[in-house]
């Protein structure tokens, strides 16, 4: 077995040395019977080449997203990420490390983490940020619950223009606690009244921009009637790229910010593993759920970066922590770093203005589509279209002729009357050609 | 005319010493600065068209003003990047004996494979049509966790340990609120030397946590259990092998208690790797355990995470496991993705995350066991017990057993009882092992043992290395005992940093970088 070091003679020394017959001697504390005696009934090992093989037959039966022209978003989005992310974040000394519990050996690991502290708090436009959640989906119920803790209310209001699975991950965690989750229903056309949810009781309000449809949403009206009221508005993004085009929440008075950072160094992975990023006004840091990494001097007085505020998490105030949350998306982390240092304020604005641009020209060729209604008056890189046809059934003919036209409403809120309606994404990696073949095999569909 | 004379080949004159350099650096050790202060705004390292003019459609929310951000070409970002790797220990350095961690080899055939296409390339929410084979390998990872742990259910969706852990507990706390009890059952057992996410969990969760004592001999006793248990206890989350390394003996009779009462089993299965192929789970009476495939299955830790925490369930459990999932009937599979699709008799309690989950690290745990099969895992275990139980006998005569009674699993549990009047601390002693080339074990952990030193080699060390291992902190431990303190009270001496003043970072936080006030002009 490549993987294992040791040989026969070896096991047989090293259990002369300790003092047993046999290795079972060892597992001496596993309850009578409960000792396998045969192996599993599962395969034997196999060499490199056979996993390969194995492997590579399943990963063959699926359609790549840079196989075809595709449209696919609602949350995660296919982008070009630098050939230099996936060299880096492969060395030795990023992949296999752990959590940097000896800041001595990790500063690497912790000064990238501060540099990614500062992007994230810089394109929110927040004063803090930490050092990551699993995705922005987790990460919004645990804004939620920070927002309780501030407020020492427990009542959330989630705008309908909330990613789904987002407010269903909120409503899961939320509902164990009893806190209460006001839903609103969902809102194509970003007309819901959110302020009328706002009175004393509210502890906070999620708002999304871009929402789910893609519509982009005024926070700062939102922000300060949540304010008149003792409630703090968390914003909500799932395509970190529109920060590079759009006002960021922490410039609307967002108290907390929580956001897929996904498209920024990382692949589509079928949902995972992502990035989420997390932010907020700096009088709430105690607050914050996850690890901080902050900045101090060594012996010598010379800079260095170690884990901090660490009162606030489990490993230390166990079952009064603000968070769960343990390992978290380093690696993730670090991808998304190293693409936002290459990119820098002038690529992101560039690549952010070429998925705008993508996208209102396809918006401009579906207008010009029968049977085809652009419901947005805003967005950034996706949007909304009604279609004569349900939108499932007219995706799914599309994928048989090879293209992945967007997100049916449907796979999302079933059973809401939105039949008809698909999400389209266009970003960066479209091309016109892409463009092209979606509306003529929209044409012949509908 | 050639110069005849060549180059000089001997070594060089004078003493070793100490020399400051012009730089600060120190060869391969070099210093880097920030991005922020090195980058510039006006740089990127990435080439895009500015598209052709169009009408824009952000109406009033377009950006106004710059975002602060400074860019890096190639270059500067790829030398960027290298060096900080560089001031980075990580297992292919050296050994990683981070106890509760296992830091075994990660295999880049399982990064190859998570990279393939069809696996990395694909959208959670393309049509399913277009992803059978993202299912496939889902129901395969599954049926190798079923078939391991001896269980007949296993949610996939948790991002990580805690995660999963947060998961078990809903699914119990769904369960329990099923049988009209949600009310009265909130409280759960959690052993003094539990993992600080068990408390944590039990609380984000709703429960309110009452802790079981420590046995002077490292377990939990049944007895203990017992004396605690009644109408308002939930469940208990118990680790095993436990967080001192030891096979609870009595896990069998702890789980009966529990089930008469009422209440759940739930395992932390941190240490599962202790005893794949040995024991399952499943014989023991547990009804939930998460795995974090990021120890077990040796997808990579990655600098903290990302993880992945899929949670195997007992038949009482199932039912409530959160969307989504892939149901099988008739040997057809189909992905349920909200609560009204659920088949019947399936009622699941919400929704961990969304999408479906950590597919890069489920196709890498995939390769790990495909790799090492039901004749590698198993060995895989009794190599790290091996070897672990091989570093207690190396070291037991010098360094001191809080548990001698028990053998130790995959972990070697010591106290710093032996440190007594040296005037070194298990802190210190675990800096000097820095300037030695390894990076510590886990110390302070589990807080049961004072001055706790938990060391897990894993199967993947050689003898030769745990050999050396052995005599480095025989060594050390005589150096200690010797009065050697300078060695360890200021250690390391030999790290691209010496100790850093975490007081300091806590009391001003200092969270991201702040362009520095201008300077001054001095007054005339």
């Amino acid at each position: 077995m490549r993987y294992l070091p040791l040989t026969e003679t070896d096991r047989e020394d090293m259990l002369a040395r300790i003092g047993v017959p046999d290795v079972d001697a060892l597992f001496s504390d596993v309850p009578r019977g409960k000792l396998l005696e045969q192996l599993l009934d599962l395969p034997r090992a196999k060499g490199e080449l056979e996993v390969e093989r194995i492997l590579g037959r399943m990963s063959a039966k699926n359609t790549a997203a840079g196989s075809v022209p595709f449209f696919v978003g609602a949350g995660a989005y296919k982008h070009h990420v630098p050939a230099t992310v996936d060299h880096l974040i492969q060395r030795s000394e990023f992949l296999t490390s752990y959590t940097p519990y000896q800041p001595e050996i990790a500063q690497g690991t912790l000064q990238y983490l501060f540099e990614f502290q500062t992007q994230v708090a810089a394109l929110t436009g927040m004063e803090v940020a930490n050092a990551s959640m699993y995705d922005g989906s987790t990460g919004t119920a645990e804004a939620v619950l920070m927002a309780h803790r501030v407020t020492r209310r427990r009542k959330a209001v989630l705008s309908g223009g909330l990613h789904p699975h987002y407010a269903q991950v909120v409503e899961t965690l939320s509902g164990m606690a009893d806190d209460e989750v006001v839903a609103l229903a969902p809102d194509v056309r970003a007309g819901e009244d959110i302020l009328g949810q706002i009175d004393d009781s509210v502890s906070c309000v999620v708002v999304q921009s871009p929402d789910v449809f893609g519509n982009l949403r005024d926070l700062k009206p939102i922000a300060e009637k949540a304010h008149a009221h003792g409630a703090l508005l968390i914003a909500v993004f799932t395509e970190v790229v529109s920060l590079g085009a759009v006002t960021p929440p922490g410039a609307q008075d967002a108290d907390i910010v929580v956001g897929e950072g996904q498209s920024i160094g990382n692949a589509l992975n079928f949902g995972g593993p992502y990035v989420g990023l997390f932010a907020a006004k700096a009088k709430y840091v105690r607050q914050m759920p996850g690890r901080l990494c902050g900045e101090t001097v060594d012996a010598d007085g010379r800079r260095g970066f170690v884990l901090t505020l660490s009162t606030r998490e489990q490993h230390i105030r166990r079952d009064k922590a603000t968070s769960n949350i343990c390992t978290n998306s380093g690696l993730c982390v670090l991808a998304f770093t190293i693409h936002m240092t290459l990119l820098g304020q002038a690529g992101l604005t560039r690549l952010a203005e070429v998925n705008h641009a993508n996208a209102v020209k396809l918006a401009d060729l579906l207008a010009g589509v029968n049977g085809v209604e652009v419901l947005n008056e805003s967005f950034f890189n996706e949007f909304t279209v009604k279609l004569a046809r349900p939108a499932a059934q007219v995706a799914e003919a599309l994928a048989e002729k090879g293209i992945l036209a967007g997100v049916p409403v449907s796979r999302l809120i079933p059973g809401a009357g939105l039949d008809d309606l698909l999400i389209v994404a266009n970003t960066e990696v479209n091309t016109d050609e892409d463009r092209a073949a979606l509306v003529a095999a929209l044409k012949e569909v509908l | 005319m050639l110069n005849r004379q060549g180059r000089p080949t001997q070594a060089g004159e004078g003493e070793s010493q100490h020399h400051e350099t012009f730089t600060g650096n120190r060869a391969l050790e070099q210093i880097e600065p920030l991005i922020f202060e090195i980058g510039h705004h006006e740089t990127t390292g990435v080439d895009i068209e500015k598209p052709a003019p169009f009408a824009s459609r952000l109406g009033k929310h377009a950006r106004q003003g710059e975002i602060g951000l400074p860019g890096l070409s190639e270059p500067e970002a790829m030398r960027h990047y290298v060096r900080l790797s560089q001031k980075n220990y990580g297992i292919d350095t050296g050994l990683f004996p981070l106890g509760s961690c296992t830091m075994k080899h990660n295999a880049r055939l399982n990064e190859k494979m998570a990279r393939l296409p069809g696996f990395a390339d694909v959208h959670p929410l393309q049509p399913v049509s277009t992803v059978p084979g993202a299912l496939e390998l889902m129901l395969e990872l599954a049926r190798y966790l079923m078939t391991l742990t001896g269980m007949p259910a296993v949610a996939l969706s948790p991002k990580a340990g805690a995660h999963g852990e947060a998961c078990g507990m809903m699914a119990i706390k769904a369960a329990i609120a099923a049988r009209g009890e949600g009310a009265t059952r909130n409280v759960v057992l959690v052993p003094e030397s539990a993992h600080g996410t068990n408390p944590a969990t039990a609380a984000l969760v709703g429960f309110s946590v009452k802790p079981v004592p420590a046995r002077p001999d490292g377990t939990v006793a049944v007895e203990d259990v017992r004396a605690l248990l009644g109408p308002e206890v939930a469940a208990i989350m118990l680790t095993n092998p436990n967080t001192c390394g030891i096979f609870e003996p009595q896990i069998v009779e702890i789980a009966a208690a529990m089930h008469a009462a009422g209440a759940y089993f739930y395992c932390d299965g941190a240490n599962f790797n202790a005893i794949v192929g040995k024991a399952r789970p499943g014989d023991l009476g547990v009804d939930a355990m998460h795995i974090n495939l990021h120890k077990t299955f040796s997808t990579p830790h990655g600098g903290g995470g990302p993880g992945a925490g899929p949670v195997v369930l007992s038949e009482r459990l199932a039912p409530f496991a959160p969307v989504p999932f892939i149901h099988v009937e008739k040997g057809k599979s189909r992905l349920v993705e909200h609560k009204a699709d659920a088949p019947a008799g399936n009622d699941p309690f919400g929704r961990m995350t969304a999408f479906h989950g950590q597919m890069g690290m489920y196709v890498r745990a995939l390769a790990y066991m495909l790799s090492h099969g039901a004749d590698g895992m198993k060995q895989a275990s009794e190599d790290a017990v091996l070897n672990a139980n091989y570093i207690r006998a190396g070291l037991a005569d010098l360094m001191s057993l809080p548990f001698p009674d028990h053998p130790s699993m995959h972990e070697a549990l010591f106290d710093d009882d032996w440190l007594k009047g040296t005037g070194v601390s298990t802190l210190d002693f675990a800096k000097a092992m820095i300037d030695e080339g390894y990076h510590p074990m886990t110390v302070y952990f589990p807080l049961v043992v004072h001055g706790a030193m938990l060391i897990e080699p894993t199967e993947s060390e050689s003898k030769a290395s745990l050999d050396l291992f052995i005599a480095t902190l025989r060594d050390l431990a005589m150096a200690a005992r010797g009065n050697d303190k300078s060695r360890f009270t200021s250690a390391p001496h030999h790290a691209p940093i010496r100790r850093l003043d975490e007081t300091r970072a806590a009391r001003q936080p200092v969270l991201k970088w702040e362009r520095p006030a201008p300077v001054q002009q001095a007054a005339e």
